[in-house]
């Protein structure tokens, strides 16, 4: 097991993450979620804390915790409990946020990922409900702050990690992992830049085999760039303060993408006394095995399960398997295309490589493809049957991508199609070997590097369109 | 238990109130004869015996009910914001928050 | 008009339903009699006749439809707790002076016209301690309330209000809410009726949070029978606004009211516990000291007659009962202190007006906004829920709340029904406690352990001490059982004449 140091000091980071669930409505009132609404227009009377209003649960928010849990491997607690967390800000209506605290909803779990062809997992300690505050605006008025409460009330999953990270790549492929996990199992929309999926990260350093450090927080990380630069400077910030002779203080952190440094934030309330007690406006949520096991079998096919079942039936390798199942389409297109050509490894090469390349450059997502898994199930095929070589079929792949159409006329009309007949081969070589006799000789020598000069030859002959295994072959056999 | 004045500051300071020196003083003298009236309680064994956040749990189990999934609460800002102290283009305006 | 006064609300309705009498009239004239009450039972500024000749001529039109509903284009008054559109709400606190409720709390809705509610008419706001915070309605931000019997005394609370304007016939009827005896003791202080029903069994959803798992609403009015009448019609489940609402069926509270003792118990005849703790002399162990002599005597008279009319007086215990005290007041004021943060002076309310910054703001408004009382249970309650300090006080607590039940369910093995007194002492003098939060807190002893327990509880009056003063004793019900409670109640108002008496200078 690896541990990358910096500057000696070994690196421990822990992760809560928010995650705003996809319901129809609120966690605790009827009022809709969508994003940009105008202010204040979806902030129903319970949400505004109202005098007289009180919470009822939303059955979707439950369900989606209850799918994060059986994806994670987690315990599905039978009995939890909502508690308020008692503090005062603006965007806070009732003055408290209905939380989990003692008794949450999902205990324990996993989440595992490669980092680098390594594999790591990341414990869970708990993923518990709570409700989503308001939002503050300061830049349109002068000397005040305007408050938003439409996304009060909003039903959250926080996810929270044991501090088992120990750098900052780890960290974000973990934030990755979660990400695509949220989107895969459909309780999330993943929408970073609108908030959806937001992570603190709980750093702190020490020397290998010493004390766990004091850590710092950094919040509202909503980008995995920022996680790389927020954790990065703290890390050597906290580093330069110990070497200094500074103890570090507990702190929440905010970081500025600007200066890309991070910096204390003036407290909210001193030593956060949050005096959180069990809500006596909500009963305990009790959860049967009836509802585990009806949510358990509608869900679609979990990521890990399904990158076992990659490596089991199709024997693609561990890491192959982890990759094409980054994103429950990735991973539908995989096994569309390795069933119809019945070349998994193949399939797993073109969609990792050149589709995916092609996709990033596009900013295009996996939905946004426009090229049909029995395409390419096909064009692999052509390739294997000897009808087309690997550059040719690249080819044939620019065209699909760009001006759509099927493979077989496409190679017919670009004249792609190999030249795999023997006897018209054996002629081009013949003729190559006959007048390139320098090649030859210093082949005969031992220089190998004659060899691609000859097979260079015979592509060029052959304007390209020669089966360069074939190729290979006969000059080996005539060679030899 | 007797509560000192700086328990009354923290406290105060929690609940976000402001109490002059008087106010304070009095305060901690009703809280504190309140106190003494909360001693009783301490001699009380409750070993074993678990807490009771809903009163009629002993007539049955209260669990928690759980509602559809719908958006069916409709716009009202103008309605709700009636009695609101100050408001701007549909926001609630408070002294600027300092971060 | 002295009639219409004294009317008990199934009389009025009678007179309504045989045309004797329109609801328009009916509301005109109890609304001239609360606009000039000199008790201080309305709110000044929580009248709106427009809504309520609005409300009375809807219920006119039912009625000439030949809608024969128990209570319709009956004149009513809310508890100023309920939260009103058509009128304003303050919960008896400057924080909430002028407030405009956006929606009608569910009780409110179940008793008025339209939604398929009663068809009850709403009169006016009712005046009450401040955030249903205290004993004898002086915590009131706007005045104090009289009481209609003795104006140098106090109404008793937080239903203070309530109950002055029932007990002096300014309205037939009235909400109230109890969450330590605020419906029970006022009654009592007031001579009049008033039932709390088991936690749960009416919605909380528009009822301003005090105590969370305390709070039930419940009504004030001259009779049982009257009480059945407005029970019934304000409980009813309210699942998808109220959480802690119980899932259960409406029920008809007047169904049992005729019932003979003698077959009202659950073998037979009806067995009334009385706790050896609150004994008033009917035991061989003797009088409770704490309680005043004409208290014990008249409720002693009065289970008397109860057994005449074939009753059976039985022993029993509640050996935790008189923990109830700190147990309440660290529980209610935990809750209270957490329910109170709303009002923060950012989206309604009193805002203080020249604010520093936000946390100038906070601490103006709120120590502006709030009472002594108040501000003195938001401290007990931010204080016990705090770091170390939650399991000594909250958590110990709802453990002996647990025990106080149990002495409960252990009691109602042996009988029907408890009875006892409702307070220590009849209604005392304006200002003779007011700077004694902890005698206030000890006159609770009788009401607070129902609470805890969340059971039924009601107070029926029993007599008048020398001092002209009324008396009342308690009943309280196992869970669900409150048509027993109206039951044993009713039969109790049909031998005897008490709950008849009006408070002297009522027209």
């Amino acid at each position: 097991m690896s541990t990358k140091l910096v500057q000696g000091y070994e690196v421990v980071i822990g992760f809560e993450t928010h995650a705003q669930l996809s319901t129809q409505s609120k966690i605790f009132s009827r009022a809709p979620i969508a994003f940009g609404a105008e202010p204040n227009t979806q902030a129903c009377a319970v949400d505004l804390a109202l005098p007289g209003t009180l919470p009822v649960m939303n059955k979707g928010a439950v369900e989606r915790a209850i799918q994060l849990g059986l994806t994670l491997g987690s315990h599905i607690a039978p009995k939890s409990i909502f508690a308020r967390k008692n503090y005062f800000y603006p965007d806070l209506p009732k003055g408290y946020q209905i939380s989990q605290f003692e008794i949450p909803v999902v205990q324990g779990g996993e989440v595992s990922f490669f980092l680098n062809d390594e594999k790591k997992t990341v414990r869970l300690v708990r993923a518990h409900l709570e409700e989503d505050a308001g939002k503050s605006l300061h830049e349109d008025f002068v000397g005040m702050t305007g408050i938003d409460l439409n996304r009060a009330g909003t039903p959250l999953l926080e996810i929270v990690t044991e501090p088992d990270m120990r750098s900052s790549d780890e960290a974000v492929a973990y934030a990755k992992e979660l990400h695509k996990i949220v989107t895969w199992i459909g309780i999330c929309d993943g929408n970073m830049q609108e908030g959806s999926f937001r992570c603190d990260a709980n750093v702190s350093v020490r020397k290998p085999g010493a004390e766990m450090g004091t850590r710092r927080e950094i919040k509202n990380l909503n980008s995995f760039k920022f996680m790389q630069q927020a954790i990065d400077f703290e890390v050597r910030w906290q580093i330069d303060q110990i070497e200094d002779g500074q103890a570090i203080q507990q702190a929440t952190v905010l970081f500025d993408p600007d200066t890309g440094e991070t910096r204390a934030m003036r407290t909210k309330e001193d030593a956060a006394d949050y005096r959180y007690f069990p809500d006596p406006d909500l009963p305990p949520l009790v959860i049967d095995e009836e509802w585990i096991a009806r949510v358990r079998s509608e869900m679609r096919e979990l990521p890990r399960v399904m990158a076992e079942r990659f490596v089991r039936d199709y024997g693609l390798p561990e890491y192959d398997a982890a990759m094409l199942t980054q994103s429950q389409q990735m991973a539908v297109y995989f096994e569309a295309v390795a069933k119809a050509c019945s070349q998994a490894k193949l399939a797993s090469n073109w969609i990792m490589g050149d589709l995916s390349r092609r996709l990033n450059a596009q900013e295009m997502t996996f939905e946004q493809m426009p090229i049909k898994a029995a395409t390419l199930a096909l064009l692999i095929t052509r390739i294997q049957d000897g009808t087309l070589s690997n550059n040719a079929g690249k080819q044939v792949l620019d065209a699909l991508w760009v001006e759509g159409g099927d493979v077989d006329t496409i190679i017919v009309s670009k004249g792609l199609k190999q030249m795999n007949d023997t006897g018209a081969l054996e002629t081009i070589v013949d003729e190559v070997i006959a007048s390139n006799a320098d090649n030859v000789a210093q082949l005969r020598a031992g220089k190998e590097k004659a060899f691609n000069a000859l097979v260079g030859q015979v592509m060029k002959a052959s304007k390209g369109k020669a089966n360069p295994q074939k190729v290979n072959d006969l000059l080996k056999i005539k060679l030899s | 238990m007797s509560l000192n004045p700086q328990d009354i500051q923290r406290i105060a300071n929690l609940a976000r109130l402001s109490l002059d020196e008087s106010q304070s003083t009095r305060m901690r003298e009703q809280i504190n004869g309140f106190f003494d009236l909360v001693t009783q309680m301490q001699d009380v064994n409750t070993e074993g015996i678990e807490p009771m956040s809903h009163p009629v749990d002993l007539m049955q189990l209260q669990t928690l009910r759980l509602r559809d999934d719908v958006a069916s609460e409709p716009n009202q800002r103008e309605t709700n914001q009636r009695s609101a102290p100050a408001v701007e283009r549909g926001l609630f305006l408070v002294p600027k928050v300092i971060e | 008009m002295d009639e219409l006064n004294r009317g008990g609300v199934a009389e009025l309705a009678q007179q309504l339903r045989n045309k004797k009498i329109s609801a328009v009239e009916l509301s005109q004239h109890f609304l001239k009699r609360a606009k000039a009450d000199q008790h201080g039972s309305f709110l000044q500024n929580g009248f709106n006749e427009e809504a309520t000749f609005r409300q009375a001529r809807e219920a006119d039109a039912l009625i000439a439809k030949g809608d024969a509903s128990p209570l319709l284009g009956v004149p009513i008054a809310h508890k100023d707790i309920f939260v009103t559109q058509d009128f304003v709400t303050t919960a008896g606190s400057q924080m909430l002076n002028g407030y405009q409720s956006p929606f009608d709390a569910t009780v409110v809705r179940n008793l008025g016209v339209g939604h398929g509610g009663a068809g009850m008419v709403t009169i006016g706001k009712l005046n009450c301690d401040e955030f249903a915070m205290g004993s004898s309605n002086e915590n009131s931000a706007y005045s104090v309330v009289k009481n209609p019997w003795d104006a140098s005394r106090i109404p008793g609370g937080s239903s203070g209000g309530s109950a002055a304007a029932v007990a002096a016939c300014v309205v037939p009827a009235a909400t109230g809410t109890d969450t330590g005896g605020s419906i029970r003791q006022p009654a009592s202080f007031c001579g009049i009726t008033g039932i709390k029903p088991t936690y749960g069994r009416a919605s909380r959803y528009g009822m301003i949070s005090y105590a969370s798992s305390l709070d039930q609403a419940g009504p004030m009015a001259r009779s049982a029978q009257d009480c059945a009448l407005l029970l019934s019609s304000m409980c009813a489940p309210d699942l998808d606004r109220d959480s802690t609402s119980l899932d259960i069926a409406r029920e008809d509270f007047s169904k049992n009211l005729m019932t003979p003792l003698k077959s009202a118990g659950k073998n037979g005849a009806l067995k009334i516990g009385v706790p050896h703790e609150w004994s008033m002399g009917t035991t061989a162990r003797g009088k409770a000291k704490q309680i005043d002599e004409s208290i014990s005597l008249n409720i002693s008279n009065a289970l008397k007659q109860l057994q005449q009319s074939g009753a059976q007086l039985v022993e029993i215990d509640l050996p935790h009962a008189h923990l109830a005290i700190p147990v309440y007041y660290i529980i209610a004021s935990a809750e209270a202190s957490s329910n109170l943060s709303r009002f923060d002076g950012v989206k309604f309310g009193h805002r203080t007006s020249s604010p520093v910054d936000l946390i100038d703001m906070y601490k103006k408004t709120r120590t502006e906004g709030f009472g002594d009382e108040v501000l003195r249970r938001i401290m007990i309650g931010a204080y016990v829920l705090s770091h170390g300090y939650y399991d000594a006080y909250y958590l110990k607590a709802q453990k002996i709340r647990r025990l106080i039940a149990k002495d409960f369910e252990a009691a109602f093995q042996a009988c029907d029904v408890i009875a006892g007194p409702v307070a220590p002492t009849v209604a005392w003098k304006l200002g003779d406690k007011a700077d004694d939060p902890v005698a206030n807190y000890l006159a609770d002893i009788f009401t607070l352990p129902a609470s805890l327990a969340g059971l039924p509880g009601m107070s029926i009056p029993v007599g008048l001490d020398g001092a002209n003063m009324p008396i009342g004793m308690q009943l309280i019900g196992n869970y669900l059982y409150e048509s027993l409670l109206l039951n044993v109640a009713h039969q109790f108002q049909t031998i005897t004449s008490h709950h008849t008496l009006k408070a002297g200078g009522v027209v």
